[in-house]
């Protein structure tokens, strides 16, 4: 328990370390508005990535459909901060509402299994789309306009810290272990007394708060939200955030997600073809994958930096 | 709604639905031989749609060579797409395989957008007369008969090849269990190439025939036709063949009576009927319960 509290601390240490840094060199102009904002961008898909990681990685349940839980807190979070709510509050009831409709939406739809899942959750993120499309109270297909930049890098990076926090010991704990059995063998969980469903639901239900957070920031980052925004291409970069990622370990899901917010940027250059090299190199990666020059020598060296004590260490 | 009126939308929904049947075949042949959800397969659609245009206007051809021609095309993109980017993958996890697949689906969507620009195309007009027919009371036009005609022509030339012929009975040995059919001799690549041709030639068709309909294609008409598809071949019953068709008609016609009846609820409706039918029915319509072996 002691060791564990030193560890958290070591961590929180580094990340404040981190923020100063960082801060100054925003503050120095060392890094301008356009990395600013990509650096933004880069913690909050970290968020989004992490909760998906959970559901998809830790309980090795496909979802395709995990946007909508963003799309639910952005939307909540920016349609009660207009009636008056204070920011950190709104950005509370995003996440609240998006973790309430990832428990009713998990409830039924995971009884189902494997590609069945993934389809249903793909088509409840349609449906969401289509919901907010036809509510002309929060915009419609136009999208919500006129929201404040309340999300300052402040507020996105200590975020991410809290969600990393969270979700590495969501994923340490008792219940993290029953949602890796289910992953594992979801009859031996069964038989071994673990009520499946429950940890599954559950995996759904944190994963959702975490999404809602994330869909949040990014609305008051963004100020302005349209309902395509959150269709299943974003649903789809999660997945493959976390895929490339490898088999959920924290630090290769953190760089996979930051190397792939800053590829397509990075990519600019090409102009028109930029979006035709991106998949290419990601097909190309997946096969290489496979043929042994894995991501996971990354993540090989990240365990030994981990080892030495330095990063990572909430565990 | 009268029941005149009723009959012409029926007609409309089966067209429309035939339509969906035949890009759900594909979803659900490629589904059955190896177990991958192939994003990929509505852009084959958007591809033939293509290869139709261009036979149309560039070489002037008329409707059933150009469908010809396109279902060839896509055909030949299909393997292709097969052989480069799925075949490496074959022993690695589904979910890479799947995650391969969107890559791919991006790429087509994104190269196309690339060489042939956003900017929508129409079909020429002249390709099939459009006629107003009138059977009876009913009034409809000539364009959705000849969809259902050709769909269901394809159909059934598909069921023949799949029950009749020495290629179908391979195929149906290997999708039920690759490795047995391997160790009978059967050459499991070759049969899972034909799988995707036929598939992806089913897709060119459905372009071609929605590209004449709405005429109007652009590189990202496959993305809303494609999760539809899927979606009916998810209720239907994943893997089965008749599950696809079925899934397909049905939700081509609840999709024209719920637009008919409250239109902002069309993009949303299969999906309803999709988790609806999935709470029920884990496994769709026509699927049976597999027992899990331990």
């Amino acid at each position: 328990m002691k060791k564990h509290l030193t560890k958290l601390l070591i961590f929180l240490a580094a990340s404040a370390v981190l923020f100063i840094v960082l801060q100054m060199l925003i503050s120095a102009n060392i890094i301008n508005a356009y990395y600013k904002r990509i650096l933004m961008t880069i913690c909050i898909n970290v968020i989004l990535a992490l909760s998906a990681n959970l559901v998809i990685n830790y309980t090795g349940q496909l979802t395709l459909g995990h946007s909508a839980f963003m799309a639910i807190g952005a939307y909540g979070a920016a349609a009660i901060y207009k009636a008056g709510v204070p920011f950190v509050v709104s950005l509370l009831f995003g996440s609240l509402i998006a973790a309430v409709s990832g428990f009713l939406i998990g409830l039924p739809t995971l009884r189902l299994k494997g590609d069945y899942l993934a389809i249903t959750t793909l088509g409840f993120c349609q449906i969401i789309v289509v919901l907010l499309q036809n509510i002309p109270q929060l915009g419609g297909a136009q999208g919500f306009a006129g929201i404040p930049g309340k999300t300052t890098f402040a507020w996105v990076f200590f975020s991410m810290i809290l969600t990393i926090v969270v979700l590495h010991n969501v994923v340490g704990s008792r219940q993290g272990r029953a949602m890796v059995s289910v992953r594992e063998d979801e009859i031996a969980a069964g038989a071994m007394g673990i009520n499946t469903t429950r940890y599954k639901v559950m995996a759904f239900t944190v994963s959702a708060f975490f999404a809602g957070l994330a869909g949040g920031l990014y609305a008051f980052l963004m100020m302005f939200i349209n309902p395509t925004m959150f269709d299943y291409f974003k649903s789809m970069d999660l997945v493959i955030y976390v895929v490339l990622g490898g088999n959920g370990a924290f630090a290769g899901c953190i760089a996979s997600t930051a190397i792939l917010t800053v590829l397509p940027e990075a990519l600019r250059f090409l102009n028109n073809y930029r979006m035709v090299i991106y998949p290419l190199l990601l097909i190309v990666i997946m096969i290489l994958r496979v043929k042994n020059i894995r991501l996971a020598r990354l993540k090989g060296f990240f365990r030994k930096f981990r080892k030495g004590g330095e990063n990572d260490a909430a565990a | 709604m009268s029941f005149v009126e009723f009959l012409q939308q029926l007609i409309n929904g089966l067209s429309l639905g035939s339509v969906y049947a035949l890009i759900a075949l594909g979803y659900t042949m490629v589904y059955g031989i190896i177990g991958l959800i192939n994003f990929a397969h509505c852009d084959i659609y958007m591809v033939g749609a293509y290869i139709g245009f261009f036979a149309a206007t560039s070489l002037g051809l008329p409707f059933v060579p150009t469908l010809i021609l396109a279902m060839v095309g896509s055909a030949v993109v299909g393997v292709l797409v097969e052989r480069v980017a799925y075949r490496p993958l074959r022993k690695a996890s589904s979910i890479s395989l799947l995650i391969t697949a969107m890559g791919v689906s991006l790429l087509l969507e994104n190269g196309f957008n690339a060489v042939f620009s956003s900017t929508p195309r129409s079909y020429p007009h002249n390709i099939l007369q459009q006629k107003n027919i009138t059977l009876g009371p009913v009034h409809t036009d000539s364009l959705h008969l000849i969809i259902l005609g050709v769909s269901v022509l394809l159909m059934i030339l598909l069921q023949f090849i799949i029950y009749r012929t020495r290629i179908g009975k391979a195929m149906r040995a290997t999708s039920a269990d690759k490795d047995a059919a391997a160790l009978m001799g059967i050459n499991v690549d070759w049969v899972i190439s034909v799988t995707f041709a036929i598939g992806s030639a089913l897709a060119g068709a459905a372009g071609v025939l929605v590209g004449i309909l709405y005429s109007s294609i652009d590189p990202y008409m496959g993305i809303q036709p494609g999760i539809k598809a899927f979606t009916a071949a998810v209720f239907g019953g994943i893997g089965l063949i008749p599950g696809a068709f079925l899934g397909g008609l049905m939700l081509g016609v609840i999709e024209t009576f719920v637009t008919a009846w409250y239109s902002p609820l069309a993009g949303a409706i299969g999906f309803i009927v999709l988790i609806a039918i999935l709470i029920v029915k884990p496994s769709g319509l026509l699927g049976k319960k597999a027992s899990e072996k331990v």
